[in-house]
């Protein structure tokens, strides 16, 4: 059995290889092939082992999930990514669960035992990973719900929230506990139940710009869930995965709350935005003169201009616009303007949204800037174009200390000769709070829907 | 006299010698025979992996993730997330070995179902990733 030890090494190393690939556009590619090589690693040698002796239904089993999950991946629109990950997500979860029901149930399948004297250290891990798993499976399908519109994506509070979120923390350890004594079989789902109970209450309330957060973490809880079911069948291939995938989560939720200024914990507490901001933002009751334009104005300004920056938001996802806008900066670069792109970390409803829009739409990735590279060039450019975004442009967070997204770094768009913002109206962004580059003098607003707008500006640019 | 004083204490000494010789040999017997059970019994241990050795390879994994995941460009940290969300699904090694025995059991209708959940995401993870991946392209000059 010592060769099985030695091939889930093999896979281990495989899986470090397919992230370290991904330093790079280039390498990306070769890295994910490694991820399928430790995949296939793994399962073969596990269907090698003395104990796997039936393979009809395995067989079946990833027959039909293979070709289910290879149908949804090929006809996701890139859009509706973030919620095709956070599904996949929930997936991770419920097979967690099942695998350690079936541990629970068949211990001597896996050398931890026989029913009902399971080794204590065995049903520790076991508990902490259906927990674990059975949150991740509640949690992503709310948050699924909240991307894909089913569930509305407004911070949904009530009344004694958080007391009650502890107080199902504090009875899921209790059970585990009363689960390592007694062994029942009732106190194993009776954690599966409180679990999902409590995965469900704690995404509910996160609004929907939290979401690159939201799913990060869920992406985190998948990987300790793994892990935790890893040392219960002592496999190191499942621990150093389950681990990999946690940090990776772990470090994704990080940058995504440094992007926004704020703490895991406030995230997680949500309620954010909504009714919450009063301090400075009026909300969209504002009735200052701002400057607005249309699709020729636009046109006019941009090809005049040497040098464009345009900013992404989640706006621009929404309408679908990512294309109509390369084409746009085609005619542009045709015309000799130098055009980039600009992204802010938490852009759009997960890690990295924009990037793999603009990707889609054929955008070169080497025009397309974070926030370090590009921010010092605002103030040597001409035209900053704002496509739907517009918390993440607003100075408030620079100066004003009494604003909810004080202290956030943002996108310094104001430096920028003129600024176009394409927006759908007045209203206020996801924190609530009023942008002030709204009533500048070289500020421009674009009322619309993106795609329309932008469609309009290339005819003008053709014509 | 003093001749057959030393003659009898060395003949003594030859018959404790012989005592003790015969005490050793029967003591070598019983390790020999107790040998085999400790033999056994370190075997056993050795088939459960002690925790230590796990949580081991639980930290160091952890460090290596860090650095790892530190080094992926922001750009592709969707990719990312569709990458780690596959490799995940390891977890169906479990599942293979609940779905494994020949007769029908509870336990086995469990792996089956972890099977196919698990083949879900492997699937569609590496293909949505691989479907990403393919997009980002440098500027053609």
């Amino acid at each position: 059995m010592e060769w099985a030890g030695y091939a889930y090494l093999v896979a281990a190393v495989c899986f470090i290889l397919a992230l370290r690939g991904l330093s790079h556009p280039e390498t990306a590619r070769n890295g994910n092939r490694f991820g399928i090589a430790g995949m296939a690693i793994a399962i073969l040698t596990t269907l090698a082992m003395p104990n796997v002796l039936s393979y009809e239904w395995i067989i079946l089993g990833i027959v039909v999930g293979g070709a289910i999950g290879t149908f949804i991946a090929r006809k996701i629109e890139m859009t509706a990514l973030p919620q095709l990950v956070a599904a996949f997500h929930s997936l991770v979860g419920l097979a967690a669960v099942f695998v350690a029901a079936a541990a629970f149930y068949a211990p001597e399948e896996y050398n931890i035992g026989t029913a009902g004297q399971i080794a204590v250290g065995s049903l520790v891990e076991m508990g902490l990973g259906t927990a674990i798993g059975a949150v991740t499976f509640t949690g992503s399908l709310v948050a699924f719900g909240k991307l894909q519109g089913i569930v509305g994506s407004k911070p949904l509070s009530f009344v004694g929230q958080h007391p009650l979120n502890a107080a199902l923390g504090i009875l899921l350890v209790a059970l585990i506990i009363a689960l390592c004594v007694t062994q029942a079989p009732w106190i194993f789902w009776a954690i599966i139940l409180v679990a999902f109970a409590l995965g469900f209450l704690l995404i509910l309330p996160i609004g929907g710009a939290d979401m690159p957060v939201v799913v990060s973490m869920l992406n985190s809880y998948s990987g300790w869930a793994a892990a935790g079911i890893g040392f219960t069948l002592a496999n190191t291939a499942l621990i150093v995965t389950g681990a990999l995938v946690g940090a990776s989560g772990a470090i994704l939720s990080y940058i995504m709350c440094k992007g926004m200024n704020r703490s895991i914990f406030n995230v997680i507490l949500g309620g954010f935005g909504g009714e919450v901001a009063g301090a400075t933002g009026d909300g969209g009751d504002d009735d200052r003169p701002v400057k607005s334009g249309g699709p020729e104005d636009a046109a006019y300004m941009m090809k005049n201009s040497d040098s464009v920056i345009i900013v992404p938001g989640y706006g621009m996802a929404v309408a679908q616009a990512q294309h109509t806008l390369r084409e746009m900066a085609d005619l542009l670069k045709a015309e000799g303007v130098t055009v980039r792109y600009a992204i802010h970390p938490v852009a759009g409803r997960m890690p990295g949204h924009m990037n793999v829009l603009l990707a889609e739409a054929d955008v070169p990735y080497d025009e397309v800037m974070e926030l370090d590279e590009i921010n010092g060039d605002f103030s040597s450019t001409d035209v900053a174009f704002v496509i739907g975004a517009n918390d993440v442009t607003n100075p408030a967070a620079k100066t004003d200390k009494a604003s909810p997204i004080y202290g956030m770094p943002i996108l310094d768009v104001e430096n920028a000769g003129q600024v176009l913002f394409l927006k759908r109206s007045m209203a206020s962004g996801y924190a609530g709070v009023q942008n002030e580059l709204f009533f500048r003098d070289n500020t421009t607003m674009l009322f619309g829907d993106a795609k329309q707008m932008v469609e309009k500006i290339v005819k003008s640019l053709k014509g | 006299m003093d001749k057959q004083d030393l003659m009898n204490a060395v003949q003594s000494l030859q018959e404790q010698a012989q005592g003790l010789a015969a005490k050793a040999e029967a003591l070598a017997a019983k390790v020999t025979a107790l040998d085999p059970t400790g033999v056994a019994s370190a075997a056993e241990a050795a088939t459960h992996t002690p925790f230590l050795y796990l949580f081991t390879a639980f930290v160091l994994a952890c460090v290596v993730g860090y650095y790892v995941v530190w080094s992926v460009t922001p750009a592709l940290h969707s990719p990312l997330m569709g990458v780690t969300n596959a490799i995940s699904s390891v977890i169906i090694v479990g599942a293979l070995i609940a779905a494994g025995p020949t007769d029908m059991s509870l336990s086995k209708v469990f792996g089956f179902i972890a099977v196919v959940l698990a083949s879900v995401n492997i699937f569609g993870g590496f293909v949505v990733t691989n479907r990403m991946l393919s997009m980002f392209k440098k500027k053609q000059r």
